[in-house]
């Protein structure tokens, strides 16, 4: 039998829950804005930044581009946030499981982790 | 350049609705659309769908302060059956004939079809096996939610979790080897599977095709198949769709949701049979 949470775990994890619900709202709020304001400045001066279909994709061509204010670039940094909202959702899933202390939980999430770090390193190498 | 972008927020809203209600990600709407009535090579298509995917995963995620359906705890459980599974498939790239993979996941996915129209003479209540699975309650798999089209709380039990596991290792290997979205796969794992009920399947599906989709959307997105001009505005779009998919899905009855899912299965699964008997359609 589990042990019956007490209420004052019960409260405490009510009260992570919304924390978590938030930030993960807010991650998604600012890859959804950097991706508007590319958006809408390749709308507004028509222009990409770029010669051609070209758009960055190395991490020094993307920031070297929203340092001068190109769309594509600030485009591909917000789908790149976006990219990255997931993975927020798994690590903030490791802190509530946590904080739930339910470790087999905290290692099987971070597993996942692991495994996704893993993948973005095969990326990287494969580009 | 304003039109087509435009398209692509309306195509991005349907699809987000659509994949946060079924569960599917939505990369099965999109990538037919842009291939075919947009004439866009595959390859940036998938790339796009990647996207697509995390869009409405993220979206759904969103939608409501506390998770009050999906179950991360079978979501996190399943994921290392996916992401194994992923892995081994890209890693089995010209090993294994994906002719075999394909006749075999065709004709899961038509076996499914069929237990899911069996199922729509069910009512809810059936799901309450009462059997008590010893593997899921071991790991805290059962579960709960407050089904807001019959206004009362679900109690669920998880069953058959070793063979729910293996249909996520053949998702995962599928999305590996065959580079096809997986959602089908992950929600007939649980609810035809696990006997989950089809609410919290399609939930835990949308948050598991998100952490599946981010790890292997750094390869597309370092080498250059996502293009922003696509990319942008159909996410934007699915981020809103995706918003109210999660909280339309919620009020719509079950059996709603399952006969639109049942054709979507059947085409999937009659399209694959069909590849892997090598007829083109």
């Amino acid at each position: 039998m589990k042990d019956q949470p007490s209420k004052q775990l019960n409260q405490e994890m009510n009260s992570i829950e919304l924390i978590i619900g938030k930030i993960l709202r807010i991650g998604v709020i600012i890859s959804a804005t950097i991706m508007i304001i590319g958006w809408l400045l390749l709308v507004i001066t028509g222009k990409s930044g770029y010669v051609g279909n070209f758009h960055p994709t190395s991490f020094r061509a993307i920031f070297a581009g929203v340092a001068t204010l190109k769309p594509y670039a600030i485009m591909m940094l917000g789908i790149y946030c976006l990219i990255l909202t997931p993975v927020l959702r798994v690590i903030v899933s490791i802190y509530s499981f946590y904080k739930e202390r339910d470790m087999l939980y905290v290692y099987i999430t971070m597993f996942v982790l692991i495994v996704l770090i893993v993948s973005f390193f095969i990326g990287l190498s494969q580009a | 350049m304003i039109e087509t972008a435009l398209i692509m927020i309306a195509l991005g809203v349907f699809a987000g609705i659509a994949g946060a209600i079924l569960g599917l990600g939505g990369g099965i709407i999109v990538t037919p659309i842009l291939t075919l009535a947009f004439g866009l090579n595959i390859k940036y298509a998938i790339g796009a769908s990647i996207i697509v995917v995390i869009a409405t995963s993220s979206g759904s995620t969103i939608a409501y302060l506390k998770d009050e359906v999906l179950n991360l705890r079978v979501a996190m459980f399943l994921e290392i059956a996916t992401t194994i599974g992923a892995v081994a498939g890209s890693l089995l790239t010209g090993v294994l004939d994906p002719k075999y993979l394909y006749v075999l996941f065709g004709l899961l996915l038509i076996f499914s079809g069929f237990n899911m129209f069996r199922k729509l003479r069910m009512k809810p209540d059936d799901y309450r096996s009462g059997k008590e699975d010893a593997i899921a309650k071991k790991l805290e798999l059962n579960g709960s939610y407050y089904d807001k089209n019959l206004k009362k709380t679900i109690d669920y039990q998880v069953t058959n979790v070793p063979s729910g596991m293996s249909v996520m290792f053949g998702a995962g290997l599928a999305s590996g080897l065959l580079g096809i979205g997986s959602g089908a796969f992950k929600v007939i794992a649980m609810d035809t599977f696990m006997k989950m009920p089809l609410k919290p399947s399609s939930a835990t599906s949308n948050l598991m095709m998100g952490v599946t989709a981010a790890a292997s959307a750094t390869v597309y997105f370092f080498n250059g198949t996502i293009l922003p001009n696509i990319a942008v505005p159909l996410a934007i779009g699915i981020l809103g769709g995706a918003v109210v998919g999660s909280r339309v899905m919620q009020i719509l009855p079950t059996k709603l949701i399952r006969i639109v899912f049942i054709p979507i299965l059947l085409y999937i699964g009659a399209n694959m049979l069909f590849q892997g008997f090598g007829v083109k359609l």
